[in-house]
């Protein structure tokens, strides 16, 4: 997995993305010629409309600080990687985040304290854990990366992992987006017209453990939630119906993603933040328009 | 009122019973020993104090809550379905007002598995308005939930409640904070309903004055049920004069007769 250090230039592979990156390559811009850049474009498209789909639902099902959580609990996630002497942490991290979600959705309801307590409680514990394994011996600045993150060492392989997310999210969308919407509205109505309310609930911290986990090393955890949270929000403020707030916030999301990729370039910053910064601008514009 | 199927209007002893039902969380009892029978066509009102036990009553019978005791629901053919179809109408749904989800979009989530995303299908609109229509709110289709008073949502979620038709139709104080006019509106409604598809349906309220207007059944609950009759007997009754102060004099602004007597034996009566 690329964390700090892996190098941003490699090797062309063959199949779809070496046909997109030769696609890239005829755009007249210096950046575009750069096979780190075009793979880091194909990523900032694909992470675009993961966080745009994943986003608008954090929203509406009132859970953006839980994903800022999760996104805390990935740095613990790495930790029990390393623990437990595993060379790749992702499946850890992934593992742990899953486990957390879940533990979190059902200690919501059990606790009957109130949501932004629980969470609150659950980041604490997860960061201070993670924080006391990796600073063991003083080793802590080895895993700053996933504090920043780095798209421009996306690789082909990372690429069929994004692919991967975004089915998920597309198979929730398709089988249990008009329940967890009803699920947001009145838990109790939900369960009036037969939508199973826990698993649903379950189900999407899940795909936000799973989703947020996965993307830390490219953005960094620092603003993942920033990049999830923006577009959908921005997309909100103008949407007159709910098609109509997925088809903005996609289009909000792809639009910043691309621009701040290309701005980093130019400006040798972070890209993550540099995105976020552009999605702000979005959000800004949109509280501008807002429908009265 | 024809895009509902057409049902029986006589009552042919279709109701919903609760028998010895008690709900505890942890060492509190909320209900004990609750028995009620609420029959076709008829409007039970459940009042109470706060605390009662009101909510917990209609959370049992969402089968949100564990309890002891049985539940039992008769369709028109007697027979016993084994998912029974609760219609609910909540007190407040829970949305801020930049909600994205219009009218149509609710509908959609309710009674297609077509994605509400993938925009509103045709077929799903024209059943939509036609039953939003029956409700005075086929204009409200398109607007988002944050636009719409709180007398126009609570007409759409009782449009969306009934939608299928249900076995039993559950209004929990679905007019708190409409105003006056919305209120008469939404009770108009819901007594149509009542008369002609024979539903029965039960009011959690604490508002003694709108519920003796309206209800053809006032079921007095602390813990357990400590009155069970019609409005009439209501304000004769000592306990309840207690509890409320009640005016006799309320009986008069009566809107709507009450129904024909329900032809089932027992008929506002414990079991």
């Amino acid at each position: 997995m690329p964390a700090a250090g892996s190098s941003g230039v490699r090797r062309r592979g063959g199949g779809p993305v070496s046909a997109w990156q030769r696609l890239v390559a005829l755009l007249p811009f210096e950046w575009a010629q750069f096979v780190f850049m075009q793979n880091a474009l194909l990523a900032v498209l694909c992470a675009s409309l993961l966080f745009a789909l994943l986003g608008a639902l954090l929203i509406n099902q009132r859970m953006a600080f839980f994903s800022d959580a999760i996104g805390h609990a990935a740095l613990t996630g790495v930790a029990l990687g390393v623990v437990l002497g595993l060379g790749d942490p992702l499946w850890a991290m992934v593992a742990f985040a899953v486990l957390l979600a879940a533990a979190m959705t059902l200690l919501r309801r059990v606790a009957r304290a109130s949501d932004d307590t629980v969470i609150s409680i659950f980041m604490s514990f997860a960061v201070a854990l993670g924080v006391v394994i990796l600073s063991r011996g003083g080793g802590f600045a080895k895993y700053t990366a996933y504090l920043i993150g780095d798209v421009l060492s996306v690789a082909p392989a990372d690429i069929a992992r994004l692919l991967g997310l975004i089915g998920l999210v597309l198979a929730f969308y398709l089988g249990l987006f008009n329940q967890a919407m009803f699920v947001s509205l009145n838990p109790s109505l939900a369960g009036s017209r037969r939508i199973r309310v826990r698993l649903v609930e379950l189900a999407f911290a899940a795909l936000v453990a799973a989703v947020v986990t996965v993307s830390i090393q490219w953005v960094g955890l620092l603003v993942v939630n920033a990049l999830l949270v923006l577009p959908a929000a921005a997309a909100r403020n103008t949407a007159p119906s709910v098609a109509g707030y997925i088809r903005n916030a996609v289009m909000i999301s792809m639009a910043s993603g691309v621009a701040g990729l290309v701005a980093s370039y130019y400006w040798a910053t972070a890209t993550g933040a540099t995105i976020v910064l552009f999605a702000m601008g979005f959000y800004l514009l949109s509280l501008a328009r807002r429908r009265p | 009122m024809d895009t509902l199927p057409v049902v029986k209007p006589a009552c042919g002893g279709c109701c919903s019973k609760l028998e010895r039902l008690s709900v505890s969380f942890g060492d509190h009892r909320v209900l004990e020993d609750v028995s009620l029978h609420f029959h076709c066509g008829e409007l039970t009102a459940l009042i109470g104090p706060n605390g009662a036990g009101k909510t917990t009553l209609l959370r049992a019978i969402l089968g949100e809550v564990p309890h002891d005791g049985a539940l039992h629901f008769l369709d028109q053919s007697k027979r016993r379905p084994d998912r029974p179809v609760i219609g609910y109408v909540p007190q407040k749904l829970d949305f801020d007002p930049t909600v994205p989800v219009t009218v149509l979009d609710l509908f959609a989530g309710a009674l297609s598995r077509w994605p509400a995303w993938l925009g509103n299908h045709i077929f799903l609109r024209r059943r939509a308005e036609a039953v939003l229509a029956r409700f005075e709110a086929a204009h409200l289709a398109g607007r988002t939930l944050g636009r719409l008073s709180g007398g126009e949502l609570q007409r759409v979620l009782l449009a969306l409640a009934v939608t299928p038709v249900p076995h039993i139709l559950l209004l929990d104080e679905p007019v708190s904070g409409v105003d006056q006019a919305g209120l008469e509106l939404f009770y108009g409604m819901v007594s149509e309903l009542r008369r002609r598809h024979d539903l029965s349906i039960l009011l959690v309220s604490h508002d003694l004055p709108e519920v003796l207007r309206y209800a053809d059944r006032i079921v007095f609950i602390n813990r357990n049920v400590l009155f069970d009759g019609p409005p009439a007997a209501a304000v004769a009754d000592p306990l309840m004069r207690q509890a409320f102060g009640v005016d006799p004099s309320l009986l008069d602004r009566r809107e709507c007769p009450p129904p024909d007597p329900p032809a089932c034996a027992g008929a506002g009566a414990g079991p």
